[in-house]
Parts: C-alpha cells; structure tokens; sequence
C-alpha cells in the first residue's frame, strides 16, 4: 500500500473523518463500560451531565480546564516548531514553587503588582526548565524527549525534597505541604462560592496571545518554518537553534503558569498532588486542537469536560473513573489517524 | 561498613542483576523497534500493562510462564497498534508513542479497578523462586549474582545472546537493521520494509511487557499504581547509551542497576544526612548524563524516526 497526498482535502472530509474518530472512541469506550458491567448508554449521558448537566457541573469542567489550556500551548507552541516537549509536568511544578517562594510574604508588594511579578517569575522559571534541553539538543544532540521525560521524575522529587524540608508548613501537622499563599497572591474566583477563578481569563488571554504569536509576528512564521524543514529555514537565513531557544522559553513558561494558576486560583498551596498528569493531558489536548492556540482552549474545555464528567458518573454508575484515561487516549490515536486520512488516499497498490 | 565495602558484598551484586533483568529486556524491545527504525515510546505504557497482564494471569489461577507469555503476548498487541499507526500510515512516532504509553497505562488502571474493584492492599501472588545453578553458584560473589537468580533473569541474559546473534548472524537481522538504515535497500532485495518493521515493533513490544512482568513476577509478588516509574524512559536512555548494540547496552543496564543498587546501600548508611530525594533523583540524573556523554558519537540508525513509503525517494 501507498500513501497519496490528496490535491486539496473536501470540506466534507475534514469533518466526516474527525466525527469517525470521535466514533470509534465511543465504540472502544463502550465496550470497556459493558465489561464493567454497565450498559453504555445511561454511562455516558451521566458523563455529559456530569461534565455540562449544571452550572455548577460546567463551572468545575472549565476549572478543570484552565491548567490544561496552558499545559496545551505550552506542548502546541513546541511541537509546532519540532521541538518535542514531554515535560510540562515539570515544568508545572516549577511554576508552582516559584508562586509559593514569592508569595508566602517572601515580596511585600499589594496584589496589583504582587501578580504580575510572580507571574513572569514564574515564566522564566519554567522557561529555563525547558531551555536545558533544548541547549542539550542543538548543542550536543541529546533527544529532548528522553531528557524532559526524565526530568519529570527528577523535579517531582525536587519538589518532595522542598515539602519535606524548606517549604514545609510548619502548622501541616506534618504532611508534606506547603504554606498557603497570601491572600495578596491569591487569584479572585469569578463566582463567589464556587472553585471557577481568573486563571480561566489568563489562560484565555495566553491562548489569544499565542495565536497572535504564531500568525502575526515573524517569530511565529520562524517557528513554524523551523518546524517544517529545519535545513531549509537554515537556508533561507532563520537562525534555527535561536528560534528553537525562544520556543523553549515560550513553552516552558505557559506550562509553569498552569501550575501558577492551580496554585494561586484554585488549591491555594503546594502539594505533591498538584497536577495529576496535567502535562501529559496537554499533550493530547495540543493534539486534538491540530497545534491550533485558539483549538487548545476548546479541546482542553473537552478534555476537562470527560475527566469531571466521568468522576460524577464513577460515583453514580460504578464504572471506574480511569475510563476519562481511556477515552483521551484513545482519543489522541483515533484523531491523528483521522487527520492523517482526510489528507491522504490509502492506494492498495 | 563503609561506602567502599559495599562493592564487595554478594547481596549487592544480587540487587544488582535483579534492578537490571526488567531493564535488560525493556532495553532489548527497544533497541529491536529503533534498529529497525521505529522509536517506540510507547514502551513505559507497554511495561505497565505487561506487569499487570503477566501478574493477573497467575492471579487467576494461571502458571507463572503462562503469565509471561499472556504479558509479551499484551505487549505484542500493542506493538501491533504501534506499528499499524507509524509504519504503513507513518504517523508521528513521538505522538503514537505517548498515546500509547497514555492507552496502554489507562486501560491498566481500569482492567486493575474492573477486575479488583474494592481492595486496599493489592492481592499477592506466589512468584518465581530462585534457582541455584548447581556448583556456579558457590563462586563467591558473583556466583550468587549471576547463578542465584529466578528463571526470568536467566531467561533476561538469554534474550540478549539471542537478540545479538539473530541481528549480526541471520539474514533476517541484515534485514532489520537494513530497513533502519536503509530501507529503499530493503525494498530493492525484494523485502517488505513494513512487515520487516511491524514485526520488529511487535518482537520489540512483547519484550516490553516481558521486562514489566518482571516486576511483578519476580522482583515483587503485587500489582502496584506507578511500579514502573519511568523505567521505559530509563531504557530508551540505556539504548542511546549503547549506542544501539545489544552487548554494550546490557553493560549500560548492569552498570546503571548497579548505580540504583548502590544509591538505597548508601542512603542506608547516610543516614538521612542528605535527604532522600537526592538518591531517588541519581538515576535519572545519571540517565541524562549517559545521555550527553554518549550522543555525541553515537551512530543512530540512520532512518530512525523516518517513515518509509515505497516506490518513494
């Protein structure tokens, strides 16, 4: 079999094939639920409820959605350019300690000033966490997916060590944790009385300023041109390893301000359970937005929205919550392969 | 005992071979997907549900070599969805490999909740015993290292004698190793690139799954979250650091379980000077090293990573 490229892919196949995906995770889905011994159907209509059914429903899916919007720029901004970024995870981490060691009273400065300064602190942190192996890669051609994956492991110990030693609260009754931040440092919740805080509208703003990045300015078209054939943006004179540079400090800091935003808007402290597999998750969610800035706020609310769904339905139904874990995954492999085929013609020879 | 004695007690050495046997064949899998051209990052997942497949199996009632074979045969499964995804549709390595590290992991954890769905402490089962090679094993310290070991590390040392002798003394190695350095050759002897690298990835990812099984067959008797812990990331490592041969990347495994057999004798001794996190961090740190240290003058495969389409130039 071969491979065609199609003249140029029908509207209708840019939908129809996307809608296939979503088809054939639904089917895998459902039979993963009969083997739980539940019938399909009331399943996933108590994960829609779940995930939109209720204002309150809906507000914790576009909580939950937040940290993955950033997670998912930061992995879209990167893969956009080749530059094959596993670790936001760490990255992650990073941001939230950089948000507990300036905002525990570290800086006397009033919320208005106190924010944006943690932010950016917290930006470059996660960009130079992310800068190392992309020196490690243009300077010794170290693959940047081995070391960002290990790094995850590396900064999550970091950060135990930090828990259990200078960060630790000292009123914690001994659990590994942080202080909490101060309330300067702290971002209001959009509803009083509910989880739902500005990180939302920061990450909404990063996502526009992104998307302004890739289209609008010569380093976005840098980007992408390195992205596509690194020797042929050599060639026509981009700096490639100064742009690789940029992006790891672009990416890395979007991922360091997920954990920032779960810190300072919604958990209020640091603990090693801050992120479960957020980093990861923005992997997919970059995926399924096609590296689109703009796709990443609505793939990551749909992410969101599977994970809170299929808690409430694992607590009604029974059916064991890791089925969220299933249905993205599966999700990713079904949507790239669809991608692929509405721009590809299978010849059988 | 201080820090230096430690290198010659035979129960160090023991730790050793035993934190190198799941590595050992998790590196080989990889190192037969990348020589073939296929990076398989699929392999952490893959390890996962091999753990479990192997250790529910003799849970259910199975024999222990049973198990093995349902864990490579899992393993196999999934390289199969790997390779479908990346060899004859040539999709992004790096993507299907996390999706299916991200597939193979959660559909572990829910087969682990489905089957299981109220316990706390995770069930045992009876794991492989050691066996003594009669007379070898009375060789002070290394003969209990080497001689006193269960089946599967045996079975592991095996695998690389196999794995080194089919890729540089059996055409069916010239082929592999030609379909990841040049595939058109490939093609042009009348082989298929695709079959020859689909099987590879399958071959490849059975062997995964046999190395996670490992862990809950042999070094432990349990099912745990998180047992594997990155240890698929540790091996792609080790490849690279072997610069893709089976002998120097067996070297790399002993010499790195060696390293994390030593960092929990020296924490011991320390005791709790230096917090623990630091020996937890060494081997990954040591991985990323290995890493800058060796990739200079590696060789990778030339067509690593390169999807191949016939009849193209």
């Amino acid at each position: 079999m071969r491979l065609e490229a199609k003249p140029r892919p029908s509207m209708a196949m840019l939908v129809l094939y996307p809608v296939g995906a979503v088809a054939v995770t639904l089917v895998v889905t459902s039979l993963l639920v009969l083997a739980a011994g539940a019938s399909p159907l009331p399943v996933f209509v108590l994960v829609a409820k779940g995930a939109a059914g209720s204002q309150f429903a809906l507000l914790e899916t576009l909580t939950r959605a937040t940290p993955l919007i950033f997670t998912g720029l930061a992995v879209a901004v990167a893969f956009r350019a080749k530059l094959w970024n596993i670790g936001a995870e760490a990255q992650l981490y990073i941001g939230g300690v950089v948000t507990v060691v300036l905002g525990t009273g570290a800086l006397p400065l009033p919320a208005p000033i106190l924010i944006p300064v943690i932010m950016i602190a917290v930006m470059v942190a996660g960009g130079l966490m992310l800068l190392g192996p992309a020196i490690l890669k243009t300077r010794f051609g170290v693959d940047e997916v081995v070391t960002t994956l290990l790094l995850n492991f590396i900064v999550l110990l970091f950060v135990s060590m930090l828990l259990e030693g200078v960060l630790k609260d000292p009123m914690g009754l001994g659990w590994p944790q942080s202080q909490m931040v101060a309330a300067d440092a702290r971002l209001p919740r959009i509803i009083q009385g509910r989880r739902f805080h500005y990180g939302f509208v920061i990450a909404l703003v990063a996502a526009f300023a992104i998307w302004f990045i890739m289209k609008k300015t010569t380093l976005g078209y840098e980007m992408r041109a390195v992205g596509h054939n690194p020797q042929a943006a050599r060639f026509a004179g981009i700096p490639v390893n100064g742009v690789l540079m940029k992006t790891a400090l672009i990416s890395g800091g979007l991922a360091a301000l997920a954990g920032f935003s779960e810190v300072a808007g919604l958990k209020g402290n640091l603990t090693l359970d801050l992120s479960p597999g957020f980093g990861y998750t923005g992997i997919v969610v970059a995926m399924l937005a096609m590296l689109n800035p703009l796709g990443v706020v609505a793939a990551a609310i749909f992410v969101a929205g599977i994970f809170v769904g299929a808690d409430a339905m694992s607590r009604a139904a029974g059916v064991p919550s890791y089925i969220a874990d299933v249905m993205v995954a599966t999700s990713l492999l079904t949507m790239v392969t669809a991608i692929m085929l509405s721009r590809y013609r299978i010849r059988w020879r | 005992m201080d820090a230096f004695e430690i290198l010659f007690t035979a129960s160090f050495w023991v730790a050793a071979i035993r934190i190198a046997s799941p590595l050992i064949f998790a590196t080989m899998g990889e190192l037969i997907c990348e020589r073939a051209g296929v990076l398989n990052l699929g392999i952490e997942g893959i390890m996962v549900a091999g753990a479990f497949a192997g250790w529910v199996t003799v849970y259910a009632g199975g024999d222990l070599w049973m198990g093995v074979a349902i864990a490579a045969l899992a393993g196999a499964m999934f390289g199969l969805l790997h390779g479908t995804l990346t060899v004859p549709l040539g999709l992004s390595q790096h993507v299907v490999g996390i999706g299916i590290t991200l597939l193979a992991t959660s559909l572990t954890y829910f087969t682990y909740r489905v089957v299981l769905p109220q316990v706390s402490s995770p069930p045992r089962i009876e794991p492989f015993r050691n066996w003594a090679v009669p007379y070898l094993s009375d060789i002070p310290i290394l003969g209990p290292a080497l001689f006193n070991q269960t089946p599967l590390t045996y079975l592991a040392f095996v695998t690389v004698a196999v794995v080194a002798w089919v890729l540089y003394r059996t055409p069916l190695g010239l082929a592999v190793r030609a379909a990841g350095e040049n595939p058109a050759a490939v093609e042009a002897q009348g082989m298929s690139v695709t079959a020859i690298r689909m099987g590879a990835v399958m071959v490849g990812s059975a062997l995964m799954a046999v190395g996670g099984a490992f862990l809950t067959m042999s070094a432990f008797n349990s099912f745990f979250f998180e047992m594997v812990n990155g240890r698929g990331w540790i091996c792609i490592a080790l490849v690279v650091f072997g610069s893709w041969r089976p002998g120097k990347a067996l070297l790399g495994a002993i010499l790195f379980a060696a390293f994390d057999a030593y960092q929990v004798r020296l924490q011991q001794i320390t005791g709790g000077v230096v917090p623990y996190q630091i020996f937890l961090m060494m081997p990954y740190v040591l991985s990323i090293l290995a890493l800058v240290v060796m990739a200079r003058r590696a060789t990778y495969p030339k067509a690593l990573m390169i999807p191949y389409q016939k009849g193209e130039r």
